[in-house]
């Protein structure tokens, strides 16, 4: 049997998907003997005209990680869907938009005010702004555009499959890998390498008919280790988010943030734990009602941390 | 997926037809996907209508069928009834309501149109995705819970318990009756209100399939139509009421006193006794709040003479679980309080009475026996009758309370009995006598002499302009068909206060999930239709709780609701709702969310297989679960996000790119 062919690209996101990748360790030379990397820009040294220059579905999978957030983003997310058989939505970023997406709670003038002029670190008396191009001696410099909007990888280009996870765990990526080798993947457009239910399923933790008496932070407040955290106040993404992360923030006491995406049949994923959640606090009237939804101090990203580009909503409208 | 749907738009006479383009609305049916058949039809809900509906089944063979007409509450079960005649499941129907939330609320008749194809659109997308559910039948309870045991309570436990069905009469004081044991004469008949109600009370007592629960409360309700369960608390009396022999020899030895509550504090009542002597059930309790035994743990006045030793102090409250299939809501009202209008004077002037006190000073029984008499034990020489009193008051209450023109005239009439000499005002805004016999009733006071003021009293005042006022109280009124100010003193003044809702009545409604007014009466199914019917199936309301009402028009609501008792309990058994909520069992979580939210106690958790589960007996489809699921483990039918998401978009059709 020939070698796969695989590539993995690095889009707007943190690196950590790309880490993740290296978290295989030593089994990461399994993936070597079972794969060729063609394209793997944090790792080997090919360039984009390496890509381009290849022949169509040239490579069997591409692992695509990052949301796309600029002009060099779509490109890549354009190119490599060409130029792959299989393109996977690696990550939250990629799957939902991810921490990045969050910037849709902003627009680009809001969010270039912020990073170039209104802030503490930075003197730019004279308003310099990144600008598509710029005239120098030599020649014409030229940087990606900026958009106004994020969007997950499948509002760009046509997806076979999600991997979810902020970043998604290395046994999920081994075992994925296991299933592409032995060509036993699941109907295009499933999320892979997570489970269908949720994460309480297979919590440990004790858990019972649900009240919230109040909501409690990290910031001020130890939750005990036994019992459910949501039970506790302690706001937890878990009862709206599938499992498969192998409970890696619950089991260090802090509730889980949501990043493995909804399960399936869930439209929002941020809308949904709320509602949830709001369902159950332990509050008759308004007034109580109110005085505990205020104690959470950032509803709008803490419900929808990783999936704001993926919501209906979308993006806040400015 | 379906691919044969018939659309049918109602003009429902001008009703939608005067501000909708049917013809346009009906075109644009057309051209909707999967719409095979659109017609119009003056009424859809008539013989001919629903008869075009079931031809297009049979001949076209319809899969789906979207009417456009009024709200679903009025004609749904209309055209379920015709689609699954022409055997086309019923859950395959959809309803547009473009009268209520079309054409009745606009009036530019190209924008309505406009909104009328939104809604339609909306249902054609909803039917796409429709799938068919059978019905589940259950068995009804054949018992009743008559909650008040007042003339309405009374009136439907006796109906009920006669058919040969069990009732139990829960009722919050120590004895039934309600207000009208208070009474002396009722009107226009001046019947003896002892002599009419004492008879059924003591049927109430001694009737073998009711169950008489007083000084109790219901305390928590659930479940549904034909089986509902109840928690009745019996407040302690401190007495075995098994025991008591109703002697009465307890009430006549206890060494202490406070005020009556029943004779509104005009006579003292001891620390144990019954409200009235003809109190049913016949049992006293101890008030510990006036016994000296709660206090310093002597006396046992009434220990010592109880014969049966019925009198038990550490007798605790029991709670009383009941199942039953039909719930009567008979809780009446209460009286407006007089002390919110200041200017009357009520409580300042000893001679200023409230309309329930001065039915106990009318009472043979009462503190007066019956003369009508002042503080000072003379006779008035004038009395002035005041109507209106908290309501028809945009201050207070915007009703009309019903009674008070009419009992003010039975005050009339009965203090010209009894004083003869007496000059009797009545001030009044307008006089509403529209009962059977109550005009005429009003001609005979008229010829007895009293004095009709027409126009709202200002004020009640002892501040004397003249000799003539000194010692008197002076009511200050515009008399509108003179056209001037006046002031005219005098001895005693009755108020006429209006009913009110009992202030607790949203809260116990809600026991029973049925919902009282802004002026806390509760609602009727149908003002006209259904009035003594719920939005709760299996729940009626009968009497002054459901608006202010007097003794024949409760009598015969209270018959009205014990018939459609009767007919539930005849029947048997009954459909329930099919549209329930689901659990997928593969995606639960078992995280509970759920577990606490369900109004109707349908969710249970299985602590085997880590899974919650809905009874669907219990379930009545409200949602709540499906929109706490945090992992839509938990499915509505006939409301599936599919179904939802698809009548979003044809509610959007004309705004997506
Ligand atoms: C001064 C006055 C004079 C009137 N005179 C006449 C007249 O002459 N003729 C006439 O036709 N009408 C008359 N009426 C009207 C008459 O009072 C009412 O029509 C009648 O009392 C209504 O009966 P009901 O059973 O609905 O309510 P009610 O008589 O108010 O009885 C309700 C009963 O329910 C009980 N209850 C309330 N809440 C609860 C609860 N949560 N749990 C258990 N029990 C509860 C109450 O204790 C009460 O016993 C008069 C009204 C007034 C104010």
């Amino acid at each position: 049997m020939p070698k796969l062919k695989i590539a993995s690209y690095w889009a707007s996101a943190c690196g950590g998907c790309d880490v993740a990748l290296l978290d295989l360790h030593e089994r990461i030379v399994d993936v070597a003997n079972a794969a060729d990397i063609v394209f793997w820009p944090i790792a080997t040294d090919f360039k984009y005209a390496d890509v381009e220059r290849m022949p169509d579905q040239n490579i069997d999978v591409t692992f695509f990680n990052g949301a796309v957030r600029n002009s060099e983003n779509e490109h890549l997310a354009h190119l490599l869907r060409k130029k792959s058989k299989v393109l996977v939505a690696f990550g939250s970023c990629a799957h939902m938009g991810g921490v990045v997406g969050l910037g849709n709670l902003f627009s680009r003038k809001e969010i270039f005010d912020a990073a170039y002029t209104n802030n503490l670190s930075t003197e730019n008396a004279g308003l310099t702004m990144p600008n598509l191009e710029t005239k120098v001696p030599e020649g014409k410099l030229t940087l990606p555009e900026f958009y106004n909007t994020v969007k997950k990888l499948d509002q760009v280009v046509d997806v076979d499959y999600y991997l979810p996870g902020c970043p998604p765990n290395p046994n999920r990526i081994f075992e994925v890998f296991g299933a592409i080798v032995a060509g036993k993947l699941p109907p295009k457009g499933s999320v892979v390498g997570a489970s269908e239910q949720t994460q309480c399923e297979k919590c440990e933790r004790k858990k019972s008919e649900k009240k919230i008496p109040g909501f409690k932070r990290l910031a001020t407040a130890q939750p005990d280790a036994e019992t459910c955290l949501l039970e506790q106040g302690f706001l937890c993404m878990g009862v709206a988010t599938r499992a498969g992360c192998e409970h890696r923030c619950q089991k260090s006491n802090t509730g889980c943030r949501g990043c493995y995406g909804p399960p399936p049949g869930v439209y929002d994923q941020g809308l949904k734990a709320l509602s949830a959640i709001a369902s159950v606090v332990d509050a008759d009237d308004e007034a109580t009602a109110k005085a505990m939804v205020d104690a959470i101090p950032d509803p709008a990203r803490y419900f929808n941390r990783f999936s704001i580009a993926a919501s209906p909503l979308h993006r806040r409208s400015v | 997926m379906s691919n044969k749907i018939g659309v049918y738009v109602c003009h429902c006479g001008t009703n939608i037809a005067g501000t909708v383009n049917i013809p346009e609305l009906v075109e644009f049916a057309k051209a909707q996907g999967d719409v095979v058949v659109a017609r119009e039809y003056k009424f859809m809900c008539s013989d001919p209508g629903q008869a075009l509906i079931q031809e297009d089944i049979q001949k076209l063979g319809l899969d789906r069928v979207v009417v456009s007409a009024c709200s679903p509450l009025m004609h749904e079960p209309t055209f379920r009834g015709a689609c699954e005649k022409a055997d086309l499941n019923r859950y395959l129907f959809q309803m547009a309501n473009i009268r209520e939330h079309c054409s009745w609320v606009h009036v530019d008749k190209g924008a309505a149109t406009e909104k009328a194809k939104a809604q339609l659109a909306g249902a054609i997308g909803k039917a796409r995705y429709l799938a068919p559910l059978i019905p589940k039948k259950v068995k009804v309870n054949p018992a009743t819970l008559i909650v008040g045991g007042g003339i309405a309570g009374i009136q439907a436990a006796i109906d009920i318990a006669d058919s040969g069905r069990k009732v139990y009469l829960v009722e919050r004081e120590a004895t039934i009756g309600g207000k009208m044991a208070e009474f002396d004469k009722t009107f226009p008949t001046l019947d003896c209100a002892a002599c009419i109600l004492t008879p059924k009370m003591v049927q109430v007592g001694q009737h073998p399939n009711i169950e008489l629960l007083t000084y109790a409360d219901v305390e928590e309700g659930k479940g549904f139509v034909g089986n509902f369960e109840v928690k009745v608390r019996k407040k302690t009396r401190y007495i075995d009421e098994e025991k008591c022999t109703g002697c009465g020899i307890c009430q006549e030895k206890c060494p202490y006193k406070t005020a009556s509550e029943f004779e509104h504090g005009m006579m003292k009542r001891k620390a144990i006794f019954m409200p009235f002597p003809q109190a049913v059930p016949k049992v006293p309790r101890i008030d510990p709040n006036t016994c000296v035994y709660f206090k310093t743990g002597k006396c046992k006045a009434c220990v010592k003479v109880c014969e049966p030793q019925a009198i038990d102090f550490e007798r605790k409250d029991e709670i009383v679980d009941i199942k039953v299939g039909a719930i009567i809501m008979a809780t009446g009202y209460k009286l407006f309080d007089a002390g919110k209008i200041a200017p009357y004077g009520y409580g300042k002037y000893p001679e200023v009475y409230n309309s329930l006190e001065f039915e106990r000073m009318v009472s043979a029984s009462g503190p007066t026996g019956g003369d009508i008499k002042m503080k000072s034990g003379e006779k008035p020489k004038s009395v002035a009758i005041v109507h209106c009193v908290g309501s028809r008051d945009r201050r207070h209450n915007e009703h009309c309370s019903r009674v008070c023109c009419m009992y003010a005239l039975k005050f009339a009439h009965l203090i010209k009995e009894r004083c003869h000499e007496a000059t009797v005002y009545n001030f009044y805004i307008d006089m509403r006598c529209f009962g059977k016999g109550y005009e005429q009733f009003y001609q005979r006071l008229l010829d007895e002499e009293v004095r009709f003021v027409r126009g709202r009293v200002a004020s009640v005042s002892d501040f004397a302009l003249d000799e003539s006022e000194k010692g008197k109280l002076v009511l200050r009124v515009e008399d509108t068909m003179v056209g001037e100010t006046r002031r005219i003193p005098v001895d005693m003044v009755v108020l006429a206060n209006g009913l009110e809702a009992n202030a607790d009545a949203a809260k116990v409604g809600r026991l029973f999930n049925i919902s009282a007014g802004k002026d806390g009466f509760y609602i009727e199914k149908h003002p006209k239709l259904a009035p003594v019917s719920t939005a709760t199936e299996g729940v009626y309301i009968a009497g002054a709780c459901q608006s202010p009402k007097d003794i024949p028009d409760t009598v015969a609501q209270a018959s009205a609701a014990a018939a459609q008792v009767l007919s539930l309990m005849s029947r048997g058994e009954i459909e329930v709702e099919a549209a329930t909520a689901n659990i997928h069992e593969e995606l639960c979580s078992g995280c509970r969310v759920c577990n606490t939210m369900c109004p109707y106690s349908a969710i249970s958790f299985d602590d085997d297989k880590h899974v919650s589960r809905v009874n669907d007996a219990l379930c009545k489809g409200c949602g709540t679960c499906v929109a706490a699921c945090p992992s839509s483990a938990i499915f509505a039918q006939h409301f599936t996000d599919q179904q939802i998401f698809s009548e979003i978009e044809g509610v959007l059709h004309d705004v997506r790119a």
